[in-house]
């Protein structure tokens, strides 16, 4: 076998090994479906059609000032899904009356679909921006508070003794042991939140928006925009990475002392 | 040549110094108990300032729950118990706090100016001042049982209580964490009481050593011989002797099944080749 035959061989396998080989074949066959006129715009609009409606979309400002509109709901519900979940899990995981008192709650909270909730949100609060925030900052409390619980009761009992023979106060011990040791878990719970932050955004915004993304999709669902939708679809997804890479990023600064990201 | 080994078994224990101000730790008739089960059983004890003392006992002799008691985990309302204010403890897992660095975990609930310099002086004690802004959980088992006693150390304890602190060490690091207890010992002049069911390690550092057996004390043994090499060799009577009260019912009656007779067993070759078969 010749070496130059070696080696186109070698490049074949390294392709087809390749992770980002699935993906970029699937839009080519896409595209070539769509160029044929084997999927009909009106199905699915070709993965160029889209990027070219993306730029659009983003020169006109359309995208910006819409996502940003999505953004704030997400940010406002989350920050107060996670303000409320951590303050309930603290009380709930430092203390047994805290426990008994917002448990069950919790878990009743944690058990009712939020989509279910949709209605009742609506009849409550209208469909303004309110219902929509409301949504997001109910579904984001639980992943929160059950983390964090249960991170504070997973605490290392043999750290506490320790810091207890050393003559720690109650509130030093859960300044300096429960609370740095719970963090890993909080941030686990951060990390559920946000997606399901996402996730709720989607739903909350199919309520009557005038703004948003969901609006965008809403719209163009009416005018059979294709390319629209896969753009918001896009975005969406890339919300959720976003989201992901900002836990890691904290993860990264926060828990510095955790074997994987420790340098021996 | 004499061996200066004085044996004195179960009270009334004589001391050579009864000097009420030199005891750091009274316990008298202490007892503590979960439920039915007695763990402790009407206890006395001293610990005088400056002495190094071993409390031998096998497991579940109640040696821990003794040293949880005198380092204030456990509570100890309404009985004679007198302990120092300060007093610190090394656990046989070093139990630093991974999420501190070194430092920081040596430093914990100091209070006062100089936070870091102290701890600094600490770790440079124990060998590891080039170690202050390591994580722990970077550290060896040796480095992060050393972390420990620098922890213990920069309190300035009246009181040093440990617990099984070289057990979970390899045979190599073992004796050089004994001479730099030892070192440290002799320059703060804490009273030590370290738990352990090592009798060889007993001997080679206390002043005096204590057996505990089913929540008493069953023997105390005193050593005058010089630490070193020689001692072992010395007090090779005492140490069968203490080996003795820690195995007593081995020795006295064999037994191959001491939790009774296994129900099932598998005799021959055929019947373990048979089950591993399938």
């Amino acid at each position: 076998m010749s070496k130059q035959m070696q080696q186109v061989r070698d490049c074949g396998t390294t392709l087809i090994r390749a992770r980002w080989m699935s993906p970029i074949l699937l839009l080519a066959i896409w595209e070539l479906g769509a160029r044929t006129g084997l999927i009909p715009e009106h199905v699915l609009a070709a993965p160029s059609a889209v990027l070219g409606t993306l730029w659009q979309m983003v020169i006109t400002g359309e995208l910006p000032r819409n996502l940003l509109v999505s953004l704030q709901r997400v940010v406002i519900g989350l920050s107060i899904g996670f303000g409320v979940g951590t303050v309930l899990g603290l009380v709930a995981g430092l203390s047994r009356q805290g426990e008994l008192s917002f448990d069950p709650l919790m878990q009743i909270n944690g058990k009712i679909p939020v989509f279910a909730l949709t209605p009742l949100f609506i009849a409550w609060f209208g469909i303004g921006e309110f219902p929509k925030v409301a949504l997001i900052a109910f579904s984001t409390v639980f992943p929160v508070y059950l983390n964090l619980y249960g991170g504070i009761r997973a605490v290392d009992v043999r750290l506490i003794e320790a810091a207890r023979s050393f003559g720690l106060n109650r509130v030093e011990i859960i300044w300096h042991v429960i609370l740095p040791g719970a963090l890993p878990s909080l941030l686990i719970g951060l990390r559920y939140s946000l997606s399901v932050a996402v996730l709720v955004l989607v739903i909350a915004e199919q309520i009557n928006a005038s703004a948003g993304l969901g609006y965008l999709v809403n719209n163009a669902r009416d005018f059979m925009r294709t390319d629209i939708i896969v753009v918001c679809l896009m975005i969406y997804a890339v919300l959720g990475l976003a989201g992901d890479a900002l836990v890691r990023l904290l993860e990264f600064r926060l828990l510095a002392w955790r074997p994987s990201m420790v340098q021996p | 040549m004499s061996i200066a080994v004085r044996t004195r078994t179960l009270a009334p224990f004589y001391h050579a110094h009864e000097r009420e101000a030199e005891k750091v730790v009274r316990l008298r008739n202490f007892t503590r108990q979960y439920g039915a089960n007695i763990i402790l059983d009407g206890l006395d004890l001293d610990l005088y300032a400056g002495e190094f003392v071993s409390l031998l006992g096998r497991s579940g002799s109640g040696k821990t729950t003794l040293l949880r008691t005198l380092a204030g985990i456990d509570e100890s309302k309404g009985q004679d118990v007198r302990v120092p204010g300060s007093r610190a403890v090394v656990f046989q897992d070093a139990r630093l706090m991974p999420w501190k660095r070194v430092w920081r975990n040596v430093a914990v609930g100091l209070k006062g100016d100089k936070v870091r310099e102290r701890s600094r002086l600490a770790l440079h004690e124990v060998c590891l001042g080039n170690r202050l802004d390591a994580w722990p959980l970077t550290l060896s088992g040796g480095e992060a049982q050393r972390v420990s006693l620098a922890r213990a150390l920069v309190r300035e304890p009246q009181l040093l209580l440990m617990d099984e602190p070289f057990a979970a060490l390899d045979a190599l690091t073992r004796p050089k964490m004994h001479d730099l207890v030892l070192a440290l010992w002799r320059a703060h002049k804490p009273a030590v009481m370290l738990v352990t069911h090592d009798v060889d390690e007993a001997i080679a550092l206390s002043d005096r050593i204590l057996v505990l057996d089913k929540g008493r004390i069953v023997a105390e043994e005193r050593i005058n011989t010089e630490r070193g090499k020689h001692r072992l060799e010395l007090v090779y009577e005492l140490r069968k002797q203490l080996l003795g009260y820690l195995d007593h019912d081995v020795i006295a009656e064999p037994n191959p099944f001491p939790c009774g007779e296994i129900a099932h067993q598998s005799t021959s070759a055929e019947e373990f080749a048979g089950v591993d078969s399938q």
